[in-house]
């Protein structure tokens, strides 16, 4: 007989208490590792798509936070655009010699209320998405640059919009499904990308010049006609035969052209250090560091919240713990006889006072393991269902640093609990324990 | 092997004085001696048995185990005292109510140093006659069968000396011989001296040497 299955006996006499107040330890722990489990996924799921390969985004002076979310999220209301000649400064201008790459963005679509990204080819020629993966495509090509109604569809959205390879999609304007917006022309999917666990699974890119010949796309240039009843007579004309025909379409002219924003990748170190400082002070457009962003972001909001969400849990299974002790403490008027027996047979007082600290830590752990478990299984359930609104796949994300922390934890705390009934059991006075009747 | 010299024991009163309750000034038992403690109810008989296994210290004098004064000893001392060289028997209740019948006899041998013997503790629940109940719970024993278990506890570690407190007392008269019996026999048999209280003189007979409290202790005399 070890004092272990003293204990364990123990624990199993008070059957009913026993098991509540296991489980209620076990349903708090299982709260505390799904909020650390979603806490990693979601720092993961951010950081990792905050860079994209990319130093800095540049865009129309304002929010920079927007500007992130916009660009790298596909999230928040729209910003402002910057002029189409600004985007020379980085290709030909006088930041070429600081760029590695330039990509633009034109924002300000959706469909079925995925974002639209319209840009170039480029975006995921030889590009990562983080720091060794490359884009890929599911089914299907990248768009062509000389194909202006060629556009390519993220993983998730494919999946929600049922769009494959051939499928024709009409960009609609603003940002959200709201019906309000004009339904433009169609573009052809040429390409579904395979997931990446970014936000690019959520949006659909097309072709940057057909996006410009969409209807209101044009910038209004003072004294010249406006181009859209063109394009739309144009287009009226192959309406019905358009996917191949598109590529005739005259692109429009660079006055008339407006970016949302660029992503720029410097074109070294030194660079990446100069070239924000270079656009921030030229007053045109603000350059920003998506991490930064991002890490800010988190910083404030994110964080703290978890936080919260943590407290709160830790809460539960202190509060769980303290239903063990009171648990216990009910017991050690039953018991005190039996502890007098023990001591009579030869136990010291330490030995009893273990035996009860030892219930405690088993309840407490034993709660814990199966709470851990509950809360691993719980998130595994979910997985897929977070994997498919998100894009975000969790697998069964490795055993996080902080989950070890759980173990002394609960120790600590075992002990805490158990003290108070376990020095009742160590100040019996044997004498008067074995008078009473039990 | 026991030898009590000047003990005096008294316990606090609600008012304030003490109330006396032993003062023996001497009493011996021998090797394997089987001596039985008589007294009326509230003389301090079970006072004299803590006293004697290192539950309560008295106030005064010294009790020797085997020429080893325990009084002098630590609490931590006496313990192990207790748990080697001393086995208890009460009157009811000796019992682990969670604990099966084998597990109770092993539960004694959990608190000495000497190592977990299993088939001892089978061996003696056959000599009370319990081999086919190792597996049951005190609740489903008769009161009879329970007081055999702990005296197959009591006796697990190979005790020097048996204290037993009124341990028939709970036990129907039928099977109280029966209890009374394999008490003496295992004890004979084990070499266990044996102090044992009780109030029916139909098993104070049986015992060679008997003992009146009222007759060593001055606290009785007086009163
Ligand atoms: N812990 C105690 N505190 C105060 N008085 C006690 C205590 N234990 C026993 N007594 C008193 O000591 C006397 C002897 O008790 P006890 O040894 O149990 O008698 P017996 O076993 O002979 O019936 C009684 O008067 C009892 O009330
Ligand atoms: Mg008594």
């Amino acid at each position: 007989m070890s004092l272990f299955k003293i204990a364990w006996r123990s624990i199993q006499q008070r059957g009913l208490a026993s098991a509540l107040t296991g489980f209620s330890m076990a349903l708090g722990v299982a709260l505390v590792v799904a909020v650390l489990v979603i806490h990693h996924v979601v720092q993961d799921a951010f950081q990792r798509n905050a860079g994209l390969g990319y130093d800095m985004i540049v865009g129309a002076k304002g929010g920079k936070l927007q500007l992130v979310l916009n660009t790298v999220y596909h999230l928040s209301t729209p910003v402002e655009n910057i002029p189409y000649s600004y985007l020379k400064e980085f290709t030909t201008g006088a930041y070429k010699d600081y760029v590695g790459k330039v990509v633009p963005y034109c924002l300000g679509d959706n469909y079925e209320g995925y974002r639209v990204v319209a840009t170039t080819p480029e975006i995921f020629e030889n590009e990562f998405y983080t720091e060794d993966e490359k884009y890929t495509f599911a089914q299907g090509r990248n768009f062509k640059q000389d194909k202006f109604f060629e556009g390519v569809v993220g993983a998730l959205a494919a999946r929600r919009l049922g769009l494959k390879v051939g499928d024709t999609f009409r960009p609609a304007h603003g940002v959200m499904n709201d019906g309000l917006g004009h339904k433009h022309d169609a573009f052809t999917v040429v390409g579904i990308l395979a997931p990446t666990g970014t936000p690019n699974d959520r949006a659909l890119f097309i072709n940057m010049e057909g996006f410009y010949l969409l209807e209101n796309h044009a910038k209004p240039v003072p004294g010249e006609p406006e181009p859209t009843a063109k394009a739309e007579a144009k287009h009226e004309d192959h309406d019905h035969d358009h996917n191949d025909e598109h590529d005739h379409h005259e692109p429009l002219p660079e006055n008339k052209r407006e970016v949302t924003a660029l992503l720029v990748r410097a074109k070294n170190t030194t660079a990446s250090m100069f070239l924000p400082n270079k656009i921030n002070e030229a007053n045109i457009a603000q350059a920003v560091s998506p991490i930064r962003e991002i890490r800010g972001l988190f910083d404030v909001i994110v964080e703290p919240i978890q936080w919260l969400l943590l407290g709160l849990t830790v809460l539960i299974v202190i509060v769980s713990g303290i239903g063990i002790l009171v648990s216990i403490y009910n017991s050690m008027s039953e018991r005190r006889r039996e502890i007098g027996v023990m001591r009579a047979l030869g136990a010291r007082r330490s030995t009893v006072m273990s035996i009860i600290m030892l219930e405690s830590v088993l309840l407490s752990l034993g709660g814990g393991v199966v709470g851990w478990l509950m809360g691993r299984g719980l998130i595994a359930t979910l997985s897929p269902v977070i994997v498919a609104q998100t894009g975000v796949s969790i697998g069964f994300a490795p055993l996080m640093s902080s989950e070890l922390f759980l173990i002394p934890g609960l120790i600590c705390l075992s002990a805490l609990v158990g003290y108070l009934p376990a020095m009742t059991a160590y100040r019996t006075d044997v004498a008067r324990a074995l008078a009473s009747s039990p | 092997m026991l030898s009590l010299k000047g003990l005096k024991k008294s316990f606090a009163e609600p008012g304030g004085g003490r109330l006396p309750v032993l003062d023996v000034p001497e009493f011996h038992l021998g090797e394997a001696e089987q001596a039985v403690l008589l007294g009326r109810s509230g003389c301090g008989k079970s006072t004299l048995l803590h006293i004697i296994a290192g539950i309560s210290t008295p106030n005064a004098g010294s009790v020797e185990i085997d020429g080893v004064n325990i009084v002098k000893l630590d609490e931590a001392e006496r313990d192990r005292v207790r748990a080697e060289k001393i086995g208890y028997i009460f009157q009811t209740f000796n019992l682990l109510t969670g604990f099966t019948a084998l597990e109770n006899v092993m539960l004694g041998m959990t608190f000495a140093r000497g190592k977990r013997d299993e088939k001892r503790a089978k061996e003696l629940l056959d000599r009370v006659g319990l081999a086919h109940r190792l597996k049951h719970k005190p609740s489903t024993l008769s009161v009879g069968e329970q007081q055999r278990v702990a005296v197959a506890r009591a006796l697990a570690n190979r005790p020097r000396l048996l204290l037993a407190d009124e341990p028939t007392a709970s036990v129907d008269p039928k099977h109280q011989q029966q209890v009374i019996d394999l008490i003496r026999s295992t004890c004979r048999e084990e070499g266990v001296a044996i102090f044992l209280v009780t109030h029916a003189p139909e098993v104070a007979s049986q015992f060679d040497r008997v003992e009146h409290l009222e007759q060593f202790n001055r606290v009785a005399a007086l009163a």
